[in-house]
């Protein structure tokens, strides 16, 4: 089994109590008898316009004092409808809806998308485009959890490694920009191939990239991992056991922070991920401190990925050639009557998918990001669904928060990264 | 593959140029008898799918085998609960983590199909139950005593799609408003805009009262305080925001 477990190296400091306060104050007791209190709670209202709810996400918070009795949340403030909309859209239309759910790491819906698809219509793609998407995936995981540090950190009370994380997310939209000319919608893959080949250069800024991050990680790592206020807000709060991890349908770091390597690169292995050297770390406490220091073991395990794909990248083709699904090259349509025409068919009447359902389902940066795709023997999808992970991991919120203090929801919700663009959809 | 070939004569033709963006809703996307004949007895790839025929017998409809290597069950939805049950605890299923509850409307008039797709993690199989609701009564079992993690998503399928899950805890609207009185958005008679005008929705966006903003019951006794609208009266009975279906608040 290639699972790593992740240690504590630190513990929290026993005059602290979970979530760092005090447990003997170190002046005398006041002697005055307790004043009389009234037992109503208060509700809070928490966003839709918040900055530590990670977007329009509002949670309606039941307290007791600080103690948090209830946790409501309440969604839909970015509904988009992006599933109805994708059902009077063709196959290859629908790509740009994808990216735009989750804009932490567009690159994995667009790969994760044309990938189901490809499996309904029963397309094998070409070598390069695997390696290539692989390579795209495992930059986005990066970039998304290089984005969760940075909130998280913030939402901890520490400062600086946000700004760390921002500089390194930096080279990636530059790499996003260079690859699709977009830096956030990036919209890079098409049903069969990729929208473009990989630009003059780009793989070297990839292995750059690749390179420098370490140092980053370092850095990041010596400021929060044993920081002793990040350890006793983090420690102990929002543990979850692995049957009920299970059950509750968590995926993604979360769950293998609770021990369950449960990992689909490893499990249900797609292109050639059971070639890659590389392992899945697992925590042993499931609270918010393993999933910090999963999800920052993640991004190495990333970059050892990222660094076998760039090795192994293969000359040749990006898209299949099948003129039923690959569109002829620009050069041929501008020179050739008949290539104009495949062209202009290709585009206005789409690519028929068969009569039949496929799930496909990848390891997204935040968890199972399933892909459910119904085809009717037409070129647009009957239903078209989104397994959306941080939607079923927020709806743990509840269980994870209630008891803890009102400052532990916020730490607990970002140690869930979610996002809201996904959720709503 | 063991659906038929859609029948030409009776598929709607599209118009040319017609991108289908805009429009009263989606055409019915195949011929009525295909999904029907998808329930044919392919050979399972999965154990589970024959193991499933011997425990309920009665309440296996048909099997087939879709995108190559997918199992898909077609269940009997009167006994989707036992048949869960029994997946989720028979230690020789130990289908543990339930990946996605979804619905699919064909539209047409034909029935909606309720999905689940399940994933057991120490077998590392897949399977996947699909059940069939006439749309006159779209009702059927909750899986929350299975999977807590159910929850969220089939209220999604209740918002979406309108199917009742019984037992279900709290059976609410999640990703549309409380007081949504549209319909539900992703059945194929629900047209892209929506049911009511620009100018109708634009009028209920702005006259919601505080309490919408609230699921019925939630804030208890508690009289919320707003901001800034001393006309409003912020006092009535709470509960009324399910009851949308009777015009929006005067404010």
């Amino acid at each position: 089994m290639a699972a790593s477990t992740v240690e504590y190296g630190v513990s929290r400091n026993p005059e602290m109590g979970p979530g760092g306060g005090l447990v003997a104050s170190p002046t005398a007791p006041f002697d005055a008898p307790e004043p009389e209190l009234g037992s109503e709670t208060m509700l809070v209202n928490v966003g839709p316009q918040h900055p530590a709810t990670h977007g329009v996400l509002r949670l309606v918070v039941e307290l007791d004092g600080e103690t948090v009795v209830k946790v409501v949340p309440r969604l839909g403030y970015l509904h988009s409808s992006f599933e109805k909309l994708g059902e009077y859209r063709t196959w290859n239309q629908v790509v740009p809806l994808t990216d735009r759910m989750d804009y932490l790491a567009p690159l994995i819906y667009n790969c994760a998308y044309v990938m189901a698809v490809e499996k309904l219509m029963g397309i094998e793609v070409t070598d390069r485009c695997r390696v290539t998407r692989v390579i795209c995936m495992e930059m986005d995981r990066i970039f998304s959890h290089l984005l969760w540090l940075g909130t998280w950190s913030i939402d901890v009370g520490a400062f600086t490694p946000f700004l760390y994380a921002f500089q390194q997310r930096e080279k990636v939209y530059k790499l996003h920009e260079a690859l699709t000319g977009a830096r956030i919608t990036t919209s890079a893959t098409r049903i069969g191939g990729m929208m473009a080949d990989l630009p003059e250069g780009w793989t070297k800024g990839v292995r750059e990239f690749a390179d420098n991050l370490p140092a980053t990680l370092d850095e990041i790592h010596g400021l929060l991992t044993c920081n002793a206020i990040h350890v006793g807000r983090t420690q102990e709060i929002g543990a979850i056991s692995a049957e009920e991890a299970i059950n509750h349908g968590l995926t993604g770091a979360n769950l293998r922070a609770s021990g369950v390597p449960y990992d689909i690169r490893k499990d249900r292995p797609y292109y050639d991920y059971e070639n890659y050297d590389f392992e899945v770390p697992i925590g042993c406490h499931g609270d918010c401190y393993d999933r910090y220091l999963v999800r920052m073991e993640e991004m190495r395990q990333s970059l050892r990925i990222l660094h076998q794909a760039l090795d192994k990248l293969p000359d040749g083709p990006m898209d299949v050639e099948d003129p039923r699904i690959s569109l002829p090259s620009k050069t041929d349509c501008m020179s050739d009557m008949e290539s104009m025409i495949h062209h202009f068919k290709l585009v206005t009447e789409g690519i028929p998918a068969p009569a039949e359902d496929c799930w496909f389902s990848v390891e997204g940066s935040k968890g199972e990001l399933g892909m459910y795709v119904v085809g009717d023997g037409g070129p647009k999808p009957v239903r078209w669904r989104i397994r959306p992970p941080s939607f079923v991991n927020l709806s743990a919120i509840p269980r994870l928060a209630e008891g803890h203090l009102m400052a532990d929801l916020i730490v607990i919700n970002a140690s869930l990264d979610i996002v809201l663009g996904e959720i709503d959809r | 593959m063991s659906s038929p070939a859609p029948n030409e004569s009776s598929a709607p033709q599209a118009a040319p140029f017609d991108f289908g963006v805009v429009g009263d809703g989606p055409r019915p996307s195949e011929p009525p008898a295909a999904v029907q004949a998808g329930q044919s007895d392919a050979e399972p790839l999965n154990a589970s799918v024959n193991a499933l025929r011997e425990r309920f017998p009665g309440a296996v409809l048909g099997n087939e085998v879709c995108a190559g290597d997918q199992d898909v069950v077609y269940a009997d939805s009167t006994q989707i609960a036992e048949i869960l049950r029994w997946l989720h605890d028979d230690p020789d299923q130990q289908y543990d983590h339930l990946a996605d509850v979804t619905a699919v409307d064909h539209g047409g008039g034909r029935p909606l199909q309720v999905v689940y797709q399940l994933w057991s993690i120490p077998g590392k199989r897949a399977l996947r139950i699909k059940c069939e609701l006439p749309l006159d009564a779209l009702e059927i079992d909750s899986a929350t005593a299975v999977w807590q993690g159910a929850d969220w998503l089939e209220r999604e399928v209740y918002d979406l799609f309108g199917v009742r899950f019984r037992g279900h805890p709290n059976l609410r609207r999640i990703l549309m408003p409380d007081n949504y009185a549209e319909g539900h958005p992703l059945r194929k008679d629900f047209p892209l805009r929506g049911r009511f005008s620009r100018a109708e929705q634009t009028r209920r966006a702005l006259t919601q009262d505080p309490e919408d903003y609230y699921a019925p019951g939630e804030i208890g006794g508690r009289v919320p305080q707003t901001v800034g609208d001393p006309s409003r009266d912020p006092s009535p009975a709470l509960g009324q925001a399910d009851d949308a279906e009777a015009g929006g608040p005067s404010g």
